[in-house]
């Protein structure tokens, strides 16, 4: 650039440097004006309000837990309650060396040795002064504690309520148990009114009702500072109170509602002995109403190990038990079922019109599909000879229901299953529950990745007419069925029965839900099955004779064997010869008193063998104690 | 006085005499004192503040020391030298600027720092400094009021350390930034139509900035608009240290007295917030006697700004002094609801070492300009 030279008035420049000075001087003085006036308004016109709130400001709301609602049984018996519990707690800016302590406090034998890193963790990532739960105290512990507490900086006791189920593992799959909120948890749940819950249903009833038990949150003003330490707090023993603000406003918790569960518990206790010392699952069902009397899956566990803070370690004893006591075999569970299938398929069949029931077919010990050499073969190896409907179902004649299934089609099996409620969840008011499978072309297709494996072949129908192939079901589906086969009406299984508010003790009942999925089905139907279904208990030939012998009532069932392995064409099943675990799975179904039924009920042997035996015992045990107690009642 | 014309920019040393010949120390005493009551003030405050936090304070009482060093040594410059140097010390600040979004520490969501081992600051806060200092720089060559040409460069000298700022983010720091080199052009004369102009486009850039803003910035507009809104959020600092002022009334609660700020409700409260302190426990009549610690200060920078001698000394003086008002202002504004919360520490006051040791250059620099007078012989 060119340098001009330029004439300049200095004196200008200056005079307009100054004059600018001037008004910036100016503006100085009036926003100066501007901040005296503001701070005059609130330091001298407003200073009573402000005053008041500095005093306002030294008050925290404190979250107060709700106490969480009661389960009681059909009959008023107590299945879940809250107990005083001890807490051992820390509180982390107090604590010297976390290390140090934790270990002293595992030479007491208060705490789990493995649980030492979760603990850390737990300490370390908690929130300024609020406390952390290192573990739920027997009195004797906190005994041993509080004689040592003053060698523990940071680490305290502190009165809290357990959830405690006084029944044990009678209730662990039906009830559930509770546990810490998980990330998931708090995605759904309302957050400001968990704010002094810790623990959350895991499981079972615990966890669909969750809302209902658990109450609304109250809370208690106290005095502190703004990072939440507790200067005075109103509740806590000798506090002063002439050095308290008068207005420390409290509102207390409402609890949550009481549950009152559609379970018998002594028909649950019975149920549970029935089934000692098996892996299996029995659930029994109120046919007119839905209602699950009993739910067992065994082995069981004891809930109260959870709600009491089940150790690492005590959980993994739990996971890896190759039995599963935690898996609920009641819901989840899918076993074939084998020829407690038969009264659905033959009752549809009569329905679709696609069998006569008096029209006798002859079996000899084996079935082959048209053109093919390949042979179905009977349970009884010498044949039923000529068999119809009802000597099918009490002698569970398995070449009868070959051609069954063959004439009615895979298609018409598949829709004729579902409307009992197989292949779909029930919708029972827990959660949990397996869909079991009744397959057809579409669920072939559906499921199996490679395409020689997606088509459907004849002899897949075949074996669906004894309950074999794909095809599974849950316990409590099939208790399902059977219900609808005692009630001709279908009704959705349900646990919780009632609510009860705490406060004032009113009893919500919950109307039960009738499922419509049922076709059109004609009465004489429904009375041939049944009937058959009596034959299999009472005839000289039925295959839960011995079972039912001398019952006092009259019971309606049918057994069922489900192959765990399948048996090459010559091969013989020899149950001494086969590893117990890959024994068949005996499965019974029944519904008693036969005429008026109140109770219908499956039970699930894994490796039990026959139907015919350990199941339909079991049932008989089941069945004694509910319908003894209902004579009495 | 009669006018006198001057040929170019060249000065004509030989028609002038120095009358401080043979000083070797410059002392200005009305800002040295008044400057020195500020920071006694701030150091006894902040006692309170830090919850008597012994050891803190002491760390404060070295950075004011060092921070009275820079005073002492930046009142020995002669503004010729100074303005010799001045590109450079620009240049060198926006480069530590660029170093700091390289390499900065991150704090708060921002990245502000330069850490060096022993010393640990804020670029930022130089160009405070340096941003009045090129401007006066540059426009002392050249005719006042500037021509359109000068304002674009002035624009830029402006924008580029403004927007580098903006990008740590450091909304405050980079407003401050912005309002040191407009205030330092307003004095060189620029006329009120191009202000006027200047404030249209201004509007106009609202939208613009607002969607270039992060989230947090925009949360403390609205919280500032509307402080009660989010109580237990973005409107807690406002609404806890206006608790704070109000409850301190007229005399104040007392030293080490003030519950709000003992009891910690009040955040930030050794930082952007002490002011909010000061004003619980010494009440408005502690505070107005701050406030008039300040304006003697930035007055008696203004009266240097005017009885400096040439366009550099006049409009660096002037600059520097509506700086350090603004500093008071903004922050004053800030505790007490006027402005948003944009963090910008009380001067003299605020724990913090960068900001106290380049408002002390500053008045450093004000006392050379003012020691550094020569009478022109006419």
């Amino acid at each position: 650039m060119r340098r001009q030279l330029q004439i300049r008035d200095r004196w200008e420049e200056q005079r307009l440097v100054i004059s600018r000075l001037v008004f910036t001087a100016v503006l100085v003085v009036a926003m100066s004006g501007v901040l005296v006036w503001r701070l005059f308004q609130i330091q001298v016109s407003h200073h009573e309000v402000f005053a008041e709130l500095a005093q306002g400001n030294r008050m925290r709301i404190e979250p107060l837990a709700p106490t969480r609602g009661l389960i009681f049984d059909r009959n008023g018996q107590l299945l879940a309650e809250n107990l005083p519990a001890w807490e051992l707690v820390a509180i982390p800016e107090e604590i010297v060396d976390l290390q140090a302590s934790l270990q002293a406090l595992e030479a007491l034998e208060l705490l789990d040795p493995a649980e030492r890193g979760n603990l850390v963790d737990a300490v370390n990532s908690h929130r300024r002064f609020e406390r952390v739960v290192l573990a739920n105290l027997t009195e004797s512990q906190a005994a041993r504690f509080s004689a040592r507490r003053h060698r523990f900086s940071g680490i305290d006791i502190r009165e809290g309520l357990i959830r405690h189920y006084p029944y044990g593992d009678l209730t662990g799959h039906s009830i559930g148990y509770m546990g810490s909120i998980s990330a998931g948890d708090l995605e759904r749940i309302d957050r400001a009114n968990y704010a002094a819950t810790a623990l959350i249903g895991i499981s079972g009833v615990e966890r669909s009702y969750q809302e209902d038990l658990h109450g609304t949150v109250g809370f208690r003003q106290q005095l502190v500072n703004a990072q939440g330490r507790v200067l005075v707090d109103p509740a806590a023993v000798g506090a002063s109170t002439d050095s308290m603000p008068g207005n420390l406003d409290t509102r207390w918790p409402v609890p949550g509602k009481n549950l009152v569960v559609s379970l018998d518990i002594e028909l649950q206790l019975a149920a549970q002995m029935a089934m000692e010392g098996l892996r299996g699952a029995a659930v029994a069902i109120e046919p007119a109403t839905g209602d699950v009397l009993a739910l067992v899956s065994t082995p069981a566990f004891d809930p109260n190990r959870f709600a009491s803070g089940l150790s690492y370690s005590g959980y993994r004893e739990l996971e890896t038990n190759p039995d599963k006591p935690l898996f609920n075999r009641a819901l989840a569970g899918g076993y074939p079922p084998g020829s407690t299938v038969k009264p659905f398929l033959g009752l549809a069949a009569m329905n679709l019109n696609a069998l006569n029931p008096d029209d006798p077919t002859y079996c000899a010990g084996h079935y082959s599909l048209p053109g093919q050499t390949h042979q179905y073969r009977d349970w009884r190896r010498e044949g039923h000879g000529l068999v119809d409907l009802h000597k099918a179902v009490v002698e569970s004649c398995d070449v009868y229901f070959y051609r069954l299934a063959v004439n009615m089609g895979i298609d018409a099996i598949d829709s004729s299953l579902r409307v009992f409620g197989f292949g779909a969840q029930t919708g029972i008011d827990i959660g949990g529950e397996t869909r079991g499978v009744v397959p057809s072309r579409e669920w072939k297709r559906n499921n199996f990745p490679r395409r020689e494996d997606q088509t459907w072949f004849p002899g897949e129908t075949v074996i669906s007419g004894i309950g074999q192939g794909y095809t599974t079901a849950t316990p409590l589906q099939l208790a399902h069925a059977t219900a609808v086969l005692a009630a001709g009406a279908r009704l959705k299984p349900r646990l919780v029965v009632a609510t009860q508010t705490a406060v004032s003790g009113d009893v919500v009942r919950i109307d039960p839900v009738r499922l419509d999925s049922l076709p059109e089905i004609d009465a004489r139907h429904w009375q041939r099955i049944r009937e058959a279904m009596i034959g299999v208990t009472e005839d000289p030939q039925g295959t839960a004779r011995l079972a039912m012998l001398q019952a006092p009532y009259r019971v309606a069932g049918k057994t069922g064997t489900a192959q765990v392995i399948s048996l090459a064409q010559d091969e013989e099943y020899d149950e001494d010869a086969l590893d117990e675990r890959l024994r068949d799975h005996g499965l019974f179904i029944a519904f008693a008193p036969a005429d008026n039924p109140t109770i219908a009920l499956a039970v699930v042997v894994e490796n039990g063998g026959s139907g015919s035996g350990l199941p339909a015992q079991a049932a008989r045990r089941i069945l004694d104690v509910y319908l003894a107690a209902e004579d009495y009642g | 006085m009669a006018r006198r014309l001057f040929l170019d920019a060249g000065s004509s040393q030989a028609a002038i005499r120095n009358p401080f010949q043979g000083r070797s120390f410059m002392m200005d005493l009305p800002l040295a004192i008044s400057s020195l009551a500020v920071c006694a003030l701030g150091l006894v405050i902040l006692y309170s503040a830090a919850d008597q936090n012994m050891p803190l304070l002491l760390r404060q009482g070295v950075r004011l020391s060092v921070g009275l060093l820079a005073f002492v040594v930046a009142a020995q410059v002669a503004p010729s030298t100074l303005r010799m140097w001045t590109p450079w010390i620009f240049l060198a600040s926006v480069g530590l600027l660029l170093w700091v979004l390289v390499d900065g520490a991150v704090g708060n969501g921002a990245q502000r720092w330069l850490d060096w081992g022993v010393i640990r600051f804020q670029p930022s806060e130089l160009l405070k400094l340096s941003v009045p200092l090129m401007i006066a720089w540059y426009m002392h060559d050249r005719a006042l009021p500037p021509t359109l040409l000068n304002l674009g460069v002035l624009a830029c000298i402006i924008a580029v350390p403004t927007l580098l700022i903006l990008r740590q983010p450091d909304l405050g720091t980079a407003a401050l930034v912005f309002a040191a080199g407009a205030l330092t052009v307003l004095l060189a004369g620029v006329s009120l139509r191009i202000i006027a102009a200047c404030g249209v486009l201004a509007l106009g850039m609202v939208p613009i900035l607002w969607n270039t803003m992060l989230d947090y910035q925009r949360a403390r507009v609205l919280t500032f608009l509307n402080p009660e809104s989010d109580p237990l959020g973005a409107g807690y600092n406002i609404i806890q240290s206006k608790i704070a002022l109000g409850s301190g009334g007229l005399f104040g609660r007392g030293w080490l007295n003030g519950t709000q700020s003992h009891l910690e409700f009040l955040p930030e409260r050794s930082t952007d917030f002490i002011f909010a302190v000061m004003g619980e426990e010494f009440g408005l009549l502690g505070l107005l006697f701050l406030l008039g610690l300040y304006l003697v200060v930035v007055g008696r920078g203004l009266y240097i700004a005017a009885q400096a001698q040439d366009n550099f000394g006049r409009l660096l003086a002037g600059g520097l002094s509506l700086t350090f008002f603004l500093h008071v202002f903004v922050n004053a504004g800030m505790v007490c609801g006027l402005l948003p919360v944009v963090g910008v520490p009380l001067p003299l006051i605020s724990l913090g070492g960068t900001s106290m040791v380049t408002l002390m250059a500053g008045l450093g620099i004000l006392t050379a300009i003012h020691g550094n007078r020569r009478l022109l012989v006419t």
